[in-house]
């Protein structure tokens, strides 16, 4: 019965978020501020974990393949892959699940127990289409650019093991990484970013939006925030693999 | 004007307001007083339409809260100023662009005049040196008189104000009282205050509503305050030594 009684409250809670702007120029000022809060300020985490995910899958998968039948390129390949199908857009939005969802859970949440929510309600603004569509909007549009920076310093890393260690030799990985590159990877995985952009953006408002009490309910809602959007991001992971890819 | 007819509010099947009825008249500070639970909050929620009351109207000026349409609701709040227990100001704004608010989302001013009337707003509070600061290096009095500020921004007809003393100190509790009072002379708005401060209680209530358990019990002006029978009313009223000195 709680699961119908939160997909209620979220579908309605949507359905007042997504509603024209009362002040098109307000909005779009507001979108311009979450760009660079949730989007713009994750780069620095998103490439300082892709380098690093990028070298180790790079090492690891170069010592799990010593097999002589398989071809030198094999490395390469397979960290490309792997970066394009699952890290860049499954595994980063778990990490900026945390990062953003957190984020978004507390801004809101306290608000809410600071009555700011109310003093909107009170002067006629649509105060979830006030707070929320802006950081929905903001976060789904910038995610790609995201994306896009994590599989190019994703493989950046990789290249970086094959110069500085003897593991594998930067011929070998580069001829790998351009070894059978199917383009609709990249689209799949932008297409993936975006609906689990959508998933923490949304969630994590939910949670803050109805969050009631004290700082510690803030807590509260904040880790409800994080724990459910990942949930679902690898619940709907499932589902967009199954729909996108086989 | 503002008439409660029969207001009545429950939650989880109790009942915290009893079919209260009222009259807050124009140009007066009317006062909703009683102990912390008996329902003050909730009757002022109901009375602004942050809560809908389970039975009863509620009419402003003859026109009816509870029937009015989503568009009614929106311009009836562009008439409201509401002053909470926090001040609810919003943190990511200065104290000027907190009062600004209001005037860019519902005002056909300028940027220009909007920002002549936030100063003028901040004067007439007594913050004409604080525009530029933000909600979090002030005061909690000069918090209480920007809240004020933006409250009266748009020139509301009816102003709400819940427990503008709490966390106040007696001196800057005097300055808030009477600075409510001047504002409500000055711009003849319908005033009503939720409070259990007694000196604000004395000072400024010209119609004073107690509350107990959810129930109106009495009403009448401050000098009348002093010489009721009510039993509920003197124990509330005489509480505190001072009070028994007086």
């Amino acid at each position: 019965m709680a699961l119908f009684y939160h997909v209620g409250r979220y579908s309605l809670l949507m359905y007042k978020t997504f509603s024209v702007p009362q002040r098109w120029k307000l909005y779009f000022k507001q979108t311009w501020k979450e760009i660079e809060k949730l989007g713009a300020d994750s780069l620095p985490i998103t490439l300082l974990i892709s380098v690093f995910i990028g070298a180790i899958m790079t090492m690891q998968t170069q010592m799990n393949t010593e097999n002589p039948l398989l071809p030198r390129y094999t490395t390469g390949l397979v960290t490309r892959d792997t970066l394009l199908l699952e890290f860049c857009s499954s595994i980063l939005s778990l990490i900026l699940a945390g990062k953003v969802g957190s984020n978004i859970a507390s801004e809101i949440g306290t608000m809410r127990i600071t009555e700011q929510i109310d003093a909107l309600d009170i002067m006629g603004v649509n105060s979830a289409n006030y707070l929320i569509l802006p950081k929905i909007t903001g976060f789904v549009v910038f995610i790609p650019v995201l994306v896009v920076f994590s599989m190019f310093s994703g493989l950046v890393g990789g290249y970086g093991v094959s110069l500085f260690t003897d593991l594998i030799t930067p011929a070998n990985y580069i001829y790998g990484i351009q070894y059978w590159f199917i383009p609709w990877y990249v689209y799949y995985s932008l297409i993936k970013s975006v609906v689990f952009a959508f998933i923490i953006s949304s969630v994590a408002s939910y949670y803050g939006y109805y969050a009631y009490g004290g700082a510690l309910d803030v807590g509260k809602a904040s880790t409800n925030a994080v724990v459910n959007s990942s949930i679902l991001i690898l619940l709907f992971n499932l589902v967009l693999t199954k729909l996108l890819l086989t | 004007m503002i008439e409660l007819y029969g207001i009545q509010k429950s939650f989880d099947g109790r009942m915290v307001i009893k079919d209260i009825d009222a009259v807050f008249e124009t140009g007066r500070t009317n006062l909703i007083i009683g102990q912390s639970g008996s329902g003050k909050t909730v009757l002022l929620k109901c009375v602004v339409g942050l809560l809908e009351p389970d039975a009863g109207d509620i009419l402003y000026d003859g026109r009816s809260l509870t029937s009015m349409n989503k568009r009614e609701r929106v311009q009836l709040r562009t008439e409201m100023g509401m002053l909470f227990q926090g001040s609810a100001l919003f943190d990511s704004m200065t104290i000027e662009e907190n009062v600004q608010f209001p005037l860019s989302l519902f005002s056909s001013l300028s940027p220009l005049e909007q920002e002549k009337r936030a100063h003028y707003c901040l004067d007439r509070v007594g913050l004409s040196d604080s525009h530029k600061l933000f909600p979090a290096e002030i005061s909690g009095g000069m918090q209480k008189r920007a809240a004020i500020a933006r409250a009266i921004a748009l020139n509301p007809k009816y102003l709400f104000c819940d427990e503008p003393n709490s966390g106040l100190d007696p001196l800057t509790s005097i300055t808030i009282d009477e600075l409510i009072s001047d504002i409500t002379k000055e711009f003849n708005m319908t005033t009503v205050i939720n409070t259990h401060d007694m000196n604000s209680v004395l000072t400024m209530g010209e119609n004073i509503l107690f509350i107990y358990q959810g129930e109106k019990t009495w009403e009448g002006g401050h000098e009348a305050l002093y010489h009721s029978d009510n039993e509920r009313l003197n124990e509330f009223v005489f509480a505190s030594t001072l009070m028994k000195r007086t």
